[in-house]
Parts: structure tokens; C-alpha cells; sequence
């Protein structure tokens, strides 16, 4: 009958200090806490899941809704965002790279670059978020837009090669606009009014269903509006909420990298941090067409 | 004829007491800021105890006001937040982190022969997501309060004037949290820290059940999250997405609840199950029958658990062909279920029995789930749901799993290993006792309850129809009698930590590698994984009255 030895080499002298008592080797325990971040990872997937359900909902039921609002976000901004993400998650997996070779000066320089194009992506996402608040278009009982879709009538000129009615033949609806907060009757780019103006809170109901009709009915009202914003706000914030926290380990792994923390071979908070990081990076990447592109 | 022989190195220890993962470090900071998985797991344990002492109150006091009709001692609305506090405080307090937290914790890195869990510190900070949430459920309960039902329905949750509804959402949120970095660190550890020789169909069936369970908290959770962050914005914020007000859709909250909370019913009942797994083959001296299919069940309980949400929802205005859908899942999902009661019932047969209180627990199980599992599948039936939907049919159902069974075995799990977690011996006579007490308790609650919900009274009312009475006092005396059920066990397993006999290492004759280190054992568990064998062969397992536990017979040489 045996006592049986822990398996492997016995660990190199200067990963022992990193190595728990319960695992038999440093490969076992890198290995592991890499499973478990991918765990982690699954249920962050999970979460956001949960967002994009709330999305595919409320596109299936009110398809116009999202027809009619996404233009008020702007395509080159989220674009801007994109591009640095991406770019941040480059420098990051550079930073993992450098780290596994015990670069210390590099991993600090990548750490920093993607600290910065964090911060680049908050400011980005700042004046996203100032734009819409000072145009009236939040959630709820936050929406009430000062402008009509910039650029919404000239999108259904060229899409669908239709005019919208001039202002002469509004009909009753300046009437039954809502009387909390009446939208200002200016008009962002176009010459031509539209005869119909979102409503900021519907007491009437939902807007009906369906699908988008071929001919958007001037007539038509567009409600609830605000659903899209509330859904805008929440899945970036919800996004930029992970940014701030990604930008947080960030700042924790560079402090470690200065204090050398990772010179000696032992790297595995950064390559956790790194998985963090891309994930971030991801949910972007879902997040930008399905709120900015499709329509 | 095999002989004990004394020089095992199974034999208990003789001589001076062995320091032990309790007595080897002292003070308070050495509790709070501790790594062992046994004592987190003991301060788990004493905080769920607590908690569940919490919650029975509010039950005691549900029950209390449902002696007459009208009003017996509070009005209305203090009606309801017992009633919201009794389900928050069981459900997400005691139920979920149950088994998992106070006994997987415990026992799972001793059955694996490891040191201790993967991740050792968040284990810990499980514990204090826990202690977050148990405390703001408290500050829930002192800043006005939560009248909505454990399940926080919309619109009533975001339009009532209640001001704990916030506070208790966020508990809940850190508990989930919790029971994620728990799943998560069962998971692995299972993965990586599996001792030569035990592959997969070597482990414990308690572990599969764990690992089954992960899986669910690992994949259900989130969703829980950002439900209840969505409620908490809507709320504050009135975000707008489940209110229709402001345009949102009240039944979408729905869907997104219990789409964690079905496969949340069976994170509370699959631990659950994999103690029952380990008690009945001990107490019956018998190997479990029908291993592979026992294994292979709790995942696909753990599967099954995600297609079946639909159910709580049959009467909420869902298309007939969802329904039916739903309805035929839920029926395939009981089919997991009743494999495990077949093979513990082959494994009992032919078995020699011993009626210790931790069987006596297992054998009500077995009872009292079979008949809260086929309740559920009444229910399952269209046509019958909609008229036992939200009548004391469902309350009787899911008290018959949730506390007749998931508690139940709980309980049974702490009896079980309790010698090895405190290293004392309680009274067996009190235990049997206690047990009596809590079973015909138990039953004369909740049975009552089954006949009130088909003539058609409905839950969380306050008031009801004078005919309704006698059963419902028939259920408020059954739940004092299961109070002082409770009490008998707190006395003398309180009593056993002071006072009991020391427990030599394998008092009930076990196969499972916790059996194999002193009772309580030290800190590191053990020096290096003890050999591996069948986790269910007792052949080679004696009696030694001088130390009252079993030990390994020596082999005699070939």
C-alpha cells in the first residue's frame, strides 16, 4: 500500500511562492484558474444574454420602433468605439504575450495602451450619452425628443423613394400631441415635416405590430419610442459598467507589474484579466450592429 | 476470516486529541478571514441554521394568522410581507445555498482526497456574498418591508410603496452571486482535482449532483441577475422595459424569472438528492444499484431544467401550442427523477437496514419526494393547472419537494456528518425523536393543504371562506409540531458539540474517502490521496466496538 506522490516535476523555485497547497503542480493550478475564468466568462454571456433577449423581443413585437429610432444614433461614432475596442484588445493580448515572456517593460507599456483605449471609449461614449440627454431622447418618461429622426426623411426619400407630406397638410395630430412636453416643431435637416410626431409615454398601448409596412403610413404614430432608448441605455450601460471594472484590473495588473510582481515566469492574473478583457471587447462587437447598423 | 488489525493506518488515533482543522488556529480573525473549506462550510452552516430559523418564524406566523378567517393577529398588508419573507428568506437564503454550501463545501475536496477546494478564496468570498445578502434582507425587512411575493411579479413590485422592495432585490442579487462562485469553484475542482485512479464513474454520487448542480447555477444564475437588475432600474429608474406604462411588457419579467427559478427548484433538490445516494447504500450495507444511471440522471435533471419555465405560466395568457410544449417537457423531466427513486429503492432491497437517524431521514425522502415529484406532474397536466394554479395545491407541492424533500435531506446530510464535521456523536434516541416529530409535523402541514388547494382555496390570501377552516387549523397545529421538532434537534445537536461522545473516524461504516481521516479532520485534510477504491464496496469495512466505528480489515496475506 503506497502514499502516493503528487504527479509532475516538482515546481521550479521561483513559481513555489504562487503554488497552492492544494494542487500538485503550477501547470495544474494555471489550468484551472483558467477553466474557472471561463466559467466566469459563460456567465457574463449569460447576462448580457439576457439583454439581447430583451432586444429580440421587443424587435420580433415593434419592429417599427427600432425602424424608426436608430437613426438618431450616430453610425460614426459607434464605429470610432469599434475600432478602439479592437484595438485595445490587441494591445491586451500583446500585454498577455509580453507577459508570458516575462517583458515587464512591454506588458506595462501594453497595459497602459489599453487603459487609454478605454478611456477613449468612455469619452466616445460620454458624449454619445450627453447628445442624447440634451436632445430629449432618454427612457421612459426621460423621452422627449427635440428633434424629429435627423435625416429620418431623407432615409425614407432615398430607401424608399418616398416623400413625406409638407407641414400645410399636418392633420389634427399638433392637436393631440401629448401635453406634458410638446416637441418644438423644428425640424433637424430636412425641409420637409413629418405629419407625425412620437409620443412620449403611451397610455394608449402599444404600437400595433407586425411588420413594417412596405408604405410607412404618414398618419401612422410611431409609440413608444422610448422602449428603444430605455434598451440603448441599458445594454451600453450595462457594457460601460464592465468597461469601468475592466478599466479597474487593468490598473490592478499594472500595479503589479511594477511592483514585479510578474517577473519571474508566474503570469496568470494577467492572462485572466486578458479573457476579461476580450469579453468586453465581444459584447461590443454584438452590441454595435444590433443597436447602430441594422435596420 | 479477516482480522482488525491495530496497527491500520485507519485505526482511530490513541493518546493525545490531534489538532483539527477546529482547534488549530484560534480567534475570531482566524474564522473570518480563514481559507479552510471546512470552516467556511461550518460558518456556513451555522448561518443557514439561522436563517432558517428566521424564515420558519414568518412561517409560524403565516400559519398562526390562518388559524381563523379575517383577522387573527395582523392585518393585510403585515400578512403579506410575512408571507414574501418566508419565501425570500427559504428560497434564497436557505434553500440554495443549502446542501451545496454547508456540505458540499465540507465534504466535497475530502471525498476527492484533496486539500481543499480550487479556489480557496472565493469560496470565502462566497460567504460574505452570502452574509451581504442575508444583511440587506434584514435592512429590506427594517426599511418598510416587501409585500410582493417571493417572486417580485411586475407591475405590483415596482408600483408598491414598500421600501424594501430594493434593498431584498439587491440581497438577492449577492446571493446569486454567491451560489455562481460556488458552481464555479465545484466545477473545477471536480475537473482538476480528482485523485489517481478516480475517474468520473468512480466519484461519489454526491459529487455528480454537485456537478450537475454548477452547471445549473452556472448557466441560470446570470439570468436571475440581470432580471432583478432590470427590476431594480425599473424600479429606480423607471427604466420602462417591464411596466406597461411606459410601454413595457409585464410578462416578459415573467419569462426571464423563472427561467431561473425552474432550474433554481432543482439546484435546491439535486444536492439533495446525492446525499440521499450516499446515506441509503450505507444504511442499507449494500452497494447502490444501478450507479451509471443514477450519474448520468442528475445531468440530465441538470439539462432537462432549462426547457421546462413555461409552467409556472400556463395561465398567463401563453399560446396553446407553447403550453403544450412545456407540458410535455415537464413530463420528461420527471423521468431523471423517478430513475434515482428506482435505484435507491433496488439498492434498499435485500439490503440489511439500520434505521439510524440519518436513514430515517433518507426513507422520508424517498416518501415525501415521491409524493411532492407526482403532485408536480398534476400540475403539469393543462387541463388540472388551470385550476390548481395559484390555489394552496402548488404551496402543498412545493413544500412536499422543497422542504419534505431538498430540507429533509439536508437534514439528513447533517446528521450524517455530523461526527465528522464536529467529531461528537449526538443522541440517537433525541434524533429519532426530533425525526418523528418533524415527519408527522411535516405531513399534517402540508397534506391538509393538498385537499384545501382542490376545493379551491387560493395561496397568499388572508382571508378565507369558513368552510376552509378546519383544514387550515389542522396545518397550523402540524406547523408547531414541527417547530418543537426543530427545537429538539437544535438542543441536542447543540448539546452533542459540548458534551457528546467523540466520534471515532467512520462511525457509520462509509466507503467514501471522508471516512478515512479523523473526525474532525486537521486542516490539510490529508498528508497525500488516500488509495482510491469503489466508493459504494463495504465488504472490506468491520465493526470495532472498542472505538464504535468501522475500520478497514486487514487483508490476510495472499
Amino acid at each position: 500500500m503506497s502514499t502516493l506522490k503528487p504527479t509532475g516535476q516538482p515546481p521550479a523555485a521561483e513559481h513555489s511562492a504562487h503554488l497552492q497547497h492544494q494542487f500538485d503542480n503550477p501547470r495544474q493550478q494555471f489550468d484551472a484558474a483558467v477553466q474557472g475564468m471561463w466559467l466566469f466568462l459563460a456567465t457574463e454571456i449569460l447576462l448580457f444574454a439576457g439583454l439581447f433577449c430583451v432586444y429580440a423581443v421587443y424587435r420580433a413585437n415593434h419592429p417599427e420602433i427600432f425602424y424608426y429610432a436608430h437613426v438618431y444614433l450616430s453610425k460614426p461614432l459607434g464605429a470610432l468605439n469599434t475600432a478602439i475596442l479592437l484595438c485595445s484588445s490587441f494591445t491586451m493580448a500583446t500585454g498577455v504575450w509580453a507577459a508570458q515572456r516575462r517583458r515587464q517593460k512591454l506588458l506595462a507599456a501594453m497595459l497602459v495602451l489599453t487603459f487609454l483605449g478605454a478611456c477613449g471609449f468612455l469619452t466616445v461614449k460620454y458624449a454619445e450619452y450627453k447628445h442624447k440627454w440634451e436632445e430629449g431622447l432618454g427612457w421612459g418618461q426621460h423621452y422627449h425628443p427635440k428633434h424629429i429622426a435627423p435625416g429620418f426623411a431623407a432615409h425614407e426619400a432615398e430607401e424608399h423613394g418616398r416623400s413625406l407630406p409638407s407641414p400645410a397638410s399636418a392633420p389634427a395630430s399638433a392637436a393631440t400631441s401629448a401635453p406634458a412636453s410638446a416637441p418644438t416643431a423644428t425640424l433637424a435637416t430636412d425641409a420637409v415635416s413629418l405629419a407625425f410626431e412620437p409620443r412620449s409615454l403611451g397610455p394608449q398601448g402599444l404600437a400595433p405590430s407586425g411588420r413594417v409596412p412596405a408604405q410607412l403610413n404618414p398618419e401612422q404614430e410611431v409609440r413608444n419610442v422610448q422602449t428603444f432608448f430605455a434598451i440603448y441605455f441599458a445594454l451600453t450601460g450595462l457594457h460601460g459598467v464592465h468597461v469601468i471594472a475592466g478599466m479597474a484590473v487593468i490598473l490592478w495588473l499594472l500595479a503589479r507589474t511594477l511592483l514585479g510582481h510578474f517577473a519571474a515566469g508566474y503570469y496568470t492574473p494577467v492572462e485572466l484579466g486578458g479573457l476579461y478583457w476580450h469579453l468586453v471587447d465581444i459584447i461590443w462587437i454584438y452590441l454595435f450592429p444590433l443597436l447602430y447598423l441594422i435596420h | 476470516m479477516t482480522t482488525i488489525d491495530a496497527t491500520s493506518p485507519f485505526a482511530p488515533p490513541a493518546g493525545d486529541p490531534p489538532v483539527n482543522y477546529l482547534t488549530a488556529t484560534r480567534g475570531l480573525r482566524s474564522w473570518l478571514f480563514t481559507i479552510d473549506h471546512k470552516r467556511i462550510a461550518v460558518m456556513y452552516l451555522v448561518s443557514i441554521l439561522t436563517a432558517f430559523l428566521l424564515g420558519g418564524i414568518f412561517a409560524l406566523l403565516v400559519r398562526t394568522e390562518l388559524w381563523t378567517p379575517g383577522r387573527t393577529i395582523v392585518d393585510a398588508d403585515r400578512y403579506n410581507q410575512f408571507f414574501t419573507l418566508h419565501g425570500a428568506i427559504m428560497i434564497f437564503l436557505v434553500l440554495i445555498p443549502g446542501t451545496p454550501a454547508a456540505l458540499g463545501n465540507f465534504v466535497l475536496p475530502i471525498m476527492l482526497g484533496a486539500k481543499d477546494l480550487a479556489f480557496p478564496r472565493l469560496n470565502l468570498l462566497s460567504y460574505y456574498l452570502w452574509v451581504a445578502g442575508a444583511v440587506l434582507a434584514v435592512v429590506a425587512i427594517a426599511l418598510g418591508s416587501v409585500d410582493t411575493g417571493w417572486t417580485f411579479y411586475v407591475p405590483y413590485s415596482t408600483t408598491t410603496s414598500m421600501g424594501g422592495v430594493v434593498p431584498i432585490l439587491t440581497g438577492v442579487l449577492m446571493l446569486g452571486f454567491s451560489s455562481i462562485f460556488t458552481g464555479l469553484n465545484f466545477i473545477v475542482t471536480i475537473h482538476k482535482l480528482r485523485p489517481p485512479g478516480m475517474g468520473w464513474f468512480r466519484m461519489p454520487l454526491l459529487l455528480w449532483s454537485l456537478y450537475a448542480t454548477a452547471i445549473m447555477q452556472i448557466l441560470a444564475t446570470p439570468v436571475l441577475a440581470i432580471t432583478l437588475l432590470l427590476l431594480i432600474v425599473e424600479r429606480l429608474l423607471q427604466l420602462g422595459i417591464f411596466q406597461p406604462g411606459l410601454g413595457g411588457d409585464p410578462l416578459l419579467y415573467q419569462h426571464f424569472f423563472w427561467f431561473y427559478s425552474h432550474p433554481a427548484v432543482y439546484i435546491m433538490i439535486l444536492p439533495a438528492m446525492g446525499v440521499i445516494s450516499e446515506i441509503v447504500p450505507v444504511f442499507s450495507r449494500k452497494h447502490i444499484f444501478g450507479y451509471d444511471f443514477i450519474a448520468m440522471s442528475s445531468i440530465a435533471i441538470a439539462m432537462f431544467s432549462f426547457f421546462v419555465w413555461g409552467h409556472h405560466m400556463f395561465v398567463s395568457g401563453q399560446s396553446t401550442l407553447v403550453a403544450t410544449i412545456f407540458s410535455l417537457l415537464t413530463y420528461s423531466v420527471s423521468i431523471p427523477s423517478a430513475v434515482k427513486v428506482f435505484n435507491w429503492l433496488a439498492t434498499l432491497r435485500g439490503g440489511s437496514i439500520s434505521l439510524r437517524t440519518p436513514m430515517l431521514y433518507a426513507l422520508a425522502f424517498i416518501c415525501l419526494f415521491g409524493l411532492g415529484g407526482l403532485t408536480g406532474l398534476f400540475l403539469g397536466a393543462l387541463a388540472a393547472n388551470v385550476h390548481l394554479h395559484g390555489t394552496y395545491f402548488i404551496v402543498a407541492h412545493f413544500h412536499y419537494v422543497m422542504m419534505g424533500s431538498a430540507l429533509v435531506a439536508m437534514l439528513g446530510g447533517i446528521h450524517y456528518w455530523w461526527p465528522k464535521i464536529t467529531g461528537r456523536l449526538y443522541s440517537e434516541r433525541w434524533g429519532q425523536l426530533a425525526f418523528v416529530f418533524v415527519f408527522i409535523g411535516f405531513n399534517l402541514t402540508f397534506f391538509p393543504q393538498f385537499l384545501m388547494g382542490t376545493h379551491g382555496m387560493p395561496r397568499r390570501y388572508y382571508n378565507y371562506p369558513p368552510e376552509f377552516q378546519l383544514l387550515n387549523q389542522m396545518s397550523t397545529v402540524g406547523s408547531y409540531l414541527l417547530a418543537v421538532g426543530f427545537v429538539i434537534m437544535a438542543v441536542y445537536l447543540l448539546h452533542s458539540v459540548f458534551a457528546g461522545r467523540p466520534a471515532p473516524a467512520n462511525p457509520w461504516g462509509g466507503a467514501t474517502l471522508e471516512w478515512r481521516c479523523a473526525s474532525p479532520p486537521p486542516t490539510h485534510n490529508f498528508d497525500s490521496p488516500p488509495p482510491v477504491g469503489d466508493p459504494y464496496d463495504y465488504r472490506d469495512l468491520v465493526y470495532n466496538p472498542r472505538s464504535a466505528g468501522y475500520v478497514s480489515a486487514a487483508r490476510p496475506a495472499p
